[in-house]
C-alpha cells in the first residue's frame, strides 16, 4: 500500500513544501477575483488508499468566522476562564481543555451542517459551543447548575445537545466510536445524506470496539467519518510509548485514511468535506488530525512532567491555530489589528458576563436527583438508598 | 392492582395445577363465551365476566399505566376466538415481526439473526421479509454492535439487539451500563434509547460453565434499564412487544430450555404490562416468588405440594427491575410467609435484592425469615448430574415449604 501523496497534478500550485521559518506566508497565484489563497499548511496531506484532491480556497467571511469562533472556544474551553473557577471549587471533578486543538472543532464544524452528527469523547466544551451551545450552558454545566445543557447533571464530559446534532460527551473513552457508528446506520436507514463524525484521540485508538467498529461500518457502508485527534499524548503516555503503529490513519487497514495537519483549521475544512463526500459513496473513512494541546489532560495534570516546557511553548509559537488564521486575515487586510482586538474584547466580555449569570444560576433541585432515571409515563419507581424517606414515584 | 388475562393460557403453566382452586372453567368451555375475559383481582379472589357485557366489563377495565394492556381491543366481538397454538420461539417472532409491520424504525441486530435464521430461530423468515437493513447479521463483536444499537436508539430508530447467549452479552457491559442505562440521565434528558436487549440465558443441558450463565444478577444495579424475564409464550409475545413499545431501554432475558413450549395464545393483539408480576397460582399459606424456568419447577413442587395439604400462592415476578413490590407486598400481607426461588446465584442475585426489599418494605407483615433458593456459587459443570445439583430442584422447593410452614 504506497503513502499516494497528493501528487503535484492534484495538488495545485496553490501549496508548495514549506517555508524555513514560520510564518513565511507564500502568496501563489491569486487569482484576479477574490477569494484570497489559503494559508501554507506546514503538514502536507498523508493519504492512504485515498487521493484526496484540494477543494478551492475559502472566503473571507469564512475566515473571519473561523476567528471569531476560534477565539471564542479559545477563551471558553481554553485557559482563562476554568482554572481560575476551578481553583475556587466552582468547577470540581474533571475538566479538560481543549485549548490548542480548537482548529480540529472550527475546521470541522464550517465543512458540515447541523444534522450531521458529531459525537466525541470527553475533550467536549468546544465541540458542544461549535454546534450552537452556549456559554451560559457551558458554564452552568461546568458549575452542575440547572441552566446547564444536561441540566447540571452531566458534567464536563457530558455535554449534549440533540436538537443540533451533538450526540456528546462521553467519559469511556473508545465507546463512543460504536455509538458514534450506531448514528452512521441511523442516518442510513433514514436515508437522510447526513453523515457522522466519531471522535477520539491517539489514546483511545487502541481500544479493541473501534476495530470491531469500523469493521461493521466497512461491511455495512456506513456514512461515518472516525477522527483522531493526535495530540500525542494520552494522559501522561506518550504517543512512541503507547502505540506500535502510531499512524493512526492507516489503522483501518482496508478503510482509507487522511493524515491532516491538525492546527490549521483551512486544512480541517477542506478534508471533512472531502471526507463528508467520501463516505457518502463509499463508506467510512479514517481521518488524523495532527494536533496538540497546549494544557494537562485535565485540570489536575500540570502537563509538564511528561513533556517539556520548551516543547508546549515551541508549538505554541510555531503551529498556534489562532494565530494562523490571525496572520492570514491581518495579511489579506481583511481586518485591522484594532478590530481583531476588539473581538478579542468582546468575547471577553461576554464570557464572563456568561459566568456571572452561571453563579447565579440555582443548584437542581432535590427531586432532579430522580428526573430523568427512566423515560417519564411508565410508573416505574425509582429508590434511594434509603427507601423510606427517599422515595420518588414518576409521573 | 388488577391483572386482566386474556385467554386461560396465561393461566395454565404447561404442568397442570388444581384448577379447582381457582374456580375457573375449562379451556375448552372458555372459548365457548362470548368475548369475555377473566380478572383475577391481586388478592386472589376471581371475577369472570360473562358474555357482552360491554359496560360492565369496561367499568372494571383498569389501565394501569401507560403500558396497558389492550383489553379493550376487540369490543363486543360475538364470535369467540379460540387463539392459536405455538411454542415460546414461535411466540417471540410473532410478536417481533407484529412489531416490525406496526413501525419502520424497529430493526434487529445480532449474530445470525439474518440468513441463519436466528440461533434458536426467534427470528426465522424476518430476513428474507424486512430485508438485510432491518434484519442485520452483525460480526462477532458484542461490544460495538451493542453500542450500534445504542447510537442508533439515540437518533430514534429502536433496535432489539439479540445477544447469540446472554453470557457474551458481558463483552458489552461498559455499553450497557454507562450509555444504555445512563444516557438518558446524564444528558437532562435529551436522549431516550429505546432498545431492546434480549437473549436466551439461564443454565441449559450441559452446555457448560460459559453459556449458563444468569445475567440477571450482573445487570440488575444499572440505573436507567429495565429487565423483565419471560416463561411462557404468552408473556413472551406481550413482554416482547411492550419492550419494543418502551421509550426506555429493556432487557428482556429469555431461557434455553424454554423455547419449546407449546402454548395457546390469542389471536388478539395484548402487551403485558412490563413492571408487572403475574399470579400464577392464588394461595392461602405461603407466597412462592419467581421467574423464568425456576416457575415450572415451583409448579411441579406446587403439585407436590398441593397433595400434602399446603396451599402455595405462586407469583411470576416477570419484572426484574423494578421489582413488583405492589403485586409481592398484598401477598405478603395475605401468607405471612415467603419463599424466592430462583436461578441465579445465591450471591447477589435477583434474590438476595428481593429479599432484602420484601424485608425493608414487608418487614412487619412477615412470620417467618424469607427463605431464598438459589443456585449454588459455582461455575455451571458439564456433567449432567452436577448441574443439576446447581440449580434448584422441585424436591428443595418442596422441603422448604414445609420448613418454612411448620
Amino acid at each position: 500500500m504506497a503513502l499516494a501523496h497528493l501528487t503535484s497534478s492534484s495538488r495545485s500550485n496553490l501549496l508548495k513544501p514549506s517555508p524555513p521559518s514560520y510564518p513565511t506566508l507564500i502568496l501563489s497565484a491569486v487569482r484576479s477575483p477574490p477569494p484570497p489563497t489559503p494559508l501554507l499548511s506546514r503538514l502536507p496531506f498523508r493519504s492512504l488508499l485515498t487521493n484526496a484532491s484540494l477543494l478551492p480556497a475559502p472566503s473571507r467571511p469564512l475566515l473571519k468566522s473561523l476567528f471569531l469562533s476560534s477565539a471564542t472556544w479559545l477563551r471558553c474551553g481554553g485557559w482563562r476562564s476554568p482554572p481560575i473557577l476551578y481553583k475556587a471549587k466552582l468547577i470540581r471533578g474533571f475538566c479538560h481543555l481543549y485549548d490548542g486543538q480548537e482548529a480540529v472543532a472550527v475546521g470541522m464544524e464550517a465543512a458540515i451542517t447541523k444534522k450531521d452528527c458529531i459525537i466525541t469523547a470527553y475533550r467536549d466544551h468546544c465541540t458542544f459551543v461549535g454546534r450552537g451551545g452556549t456559554l451560559l450552558e457551558v458554564f452552568s454545566e461546568l458549575m452542575g447548575r440547572q441552566a446547564g445543557c444536561s441540566n447540571g447533571k452531566g458534567g464536563s464530559m457530558h455535554f449534549y445537545r440533540k436538537d443540533a446534532g451533538f450526540y456528546g460527551g462521553h467519559g469511556i473513552v473508545g465507546a463512543q466510536v460504536p455509538l458514534g457508528c450506531g448514528l452512521a446506520f441511523a442516518q442510513k436507514y433514514s436515508k437522510g445524506e447526513t453523515v457522522t463524525f466519531a471522535l477520539y484521540g491517539d489514546g483511545a485508538a487502541n481500544q479493541g470496539q473501534l476495530f470491531e467498529a469500523l469493521n461493521i461500518s466497512a461491511l455495512w457502508d456506513l456514512p461515518v467519518i472516525l477522527i483522531c485527534e493526535n495530540n500525542h499524548y494520552g494522559m501522561g503516555t506518550a504517543e512512541w510509548r503507547a502505540s506500535k503503529s502510531p499512524a493512526y490513519y492507516k489503522r483501518g487497514d482496508y478503510v482509507p485514511g487522511l493524515k491532516v495537519d491538525g492546527m490549521d483549521a483551512l486544512a480541517v475544512k477542506q478534508a471533512c468535506k472531502f471526507a463528508k463526500e467520501h463516505v457518502l459513496r463509499n463508506g467510512p473513512i479514517i481521518l488524523e488530525m495532527d494536533t496538540y494541546r497546549y494544557h494537562g489532560h485535565s485540570m489536575s495534570d500540570p502537563g509538564s512532567t511528561y513533556r517539556t516546557r520548551d516543547e508546549i511553548s515551541g508549538v505554541r509559537q510555531e503551529r498556534d491555530p489562532i494565530e494562523r488564521i490571525r496572520k492570514v486575515i491581518l495579511a489579506h487586510d481583511l481586518a485591522t489589528e484594532k478590530e481583531l482586538k476588539d473581538f478579542e474584547k468582546e468575547i471577553r466580555k461576554e464570557v464572563d458576563q456568561a459566568i456571572a449569570q452561571a453563579k447565579e444560576s440555582p443548584m437542581p433541585e432535590p427531586s432532579e436527583l430522580f428526573a430523568n432515571v427512566y423515560v417519564k409515563g411508565l410508573g416505574t419507581e425509582a429508590f434511594g438508598a434509603d427507601r423510606k424517606e427517599v422515595r420518588a414515584v414518576l409521573p | 392492582m388488577t391483572t386482566i388475562f386474556r385467554g386461560l393460557g396465561a393461566l395454565t403453566a404447561s404442568n397442570s395445577f388444581d384448577s379447582k382452586k381457582l374456580q375457573l372453567p375449562s379451556p375448552r368451555s372458555f372459548s365457548e363465551r362470548k368475548a369475555s375475559f377473566l380478572l383475577v383481582r391481586s388478592d386472589g379472589s376471581v371475577n369472570l365476566n360473562l358474555g357482552s357485557n360491554s359496560r360492565a366489563r369496561r367499568a372494571e377495565q383498569l389501565i394501569t399505566n401507560a403500558v396497558a394492556t389492550k383489553a379493550d381491543g376487540s369490543a363486543a366481538s360475538t364470535a369467540s376466538k379460540p387463539g392459536h397454538e405455538l411454542l415460546l420461539f414461535e411466540a417471540l417472532r410473532e410478536g417481533l415481526e407484529e412489531e416490525m409491520d406496526r413501525d419502520p424504525t424497529v430493526c434487529v441486530m445480532g449474530e445470525d439473526v439474518g440468513h441463519y435464521g436466528g440461533s434458536y430461530k426467534v427470528t426465522k423468515g424476518l430476513a428474507t421479509k424486512y430485508g438485510d437493513l432491518r434484519v442485520l447479521d452483525t460480526p462477532i463483536a458484542e461490544n460495538s454492535f451493542t453500542g450500534m444499537g445504542i447510537g442508533a436508539a439515540m437518533t430514534g430508530l429502536r433496535p432489539v439487539v439479540e445477544g447469540m447467549n446472554m453470557g457474551f452479552l458481558l463483552l458489552a457491559f461498559n455499553q450497557i451500563s454507562n450509555n444504555c442505562g445512563m444516557l438518558h440521565y446524564t444528558s437532562g434528558g435529551q436522549f431516550k434509547i429505546p432498545i431492546v436487549i434480549r437473549g436466551p440465558g439461564g443454565v441449559g443441558r450441559q452446555l457448560g460453565a460459559e453459556h449458563s450463565q444468569r445475567l440477571e444478577s450482573y445487570f440488575q444495579s444499572i440505573p436507567g434499564i429495565q429487565m423483565v424475564a419471560c416463561s411462557t409464550a404468552y408473556n413472551a409475545k406481550g413482554l416482547m412487544k411492550a419492550a419494543i413499545r418502551s421509550e426506555n431501554p429493556v432487557i428482556l432475558f429469555e431461557h434455553v430450555l424454554l423455547y419449546n413450549l407449546k402454548e395457546r395464545i390469542p389471536d388478539e393483539e395484548y402487551i403485558c404490562n412490563l413492571e408487572e408480576a403475574e399470579m400464577v397460582r392464588p394461595g392461602e399459606h405461603v407466597t412462592i416468588l419467581t421467574y423464568s424456568r425456576m416457575r415450572y419447577h415451583v409448579m411441579q413442587a406446587a403439585k407436590t405440594l398441593v397433595n400434602k395439604g399446603y396451599d402455595p400462592e405462586v407469583i411470576d415476578i416477570r419484572s426484574l427491575k423494578p421489582f413488583d413490590l405492589y403485586t409481592i407486598g398484598n401477598s405478603v400481607k395475605k401468607t405471612h410467609r415467603v419463599l424466592i426461588v430462583e436461578e441465579c446465584m445465591r450471591t447477589g442475585g435477583i434474590g438476595a435484592s428481593l429479599t432484602a426489599a420484601i424485608t425493608e418494605n414487608f418487614h412487619d407483615y412477615l412470620d417467618a425469615p424469607i427463605v431464598c433458593l438459589s443456585s449454588q456459587d459455582v461455575p455451571t459443570p458439564y456433567a449432567g448430574t452436577l448441574e443439576e445439583w446447581t440449580v434448584v430442584q422441585p424436591a428443595q422447593i418442596v422441603t422448604a415449604v414445609e420448613q418454612l410452614c411448620q
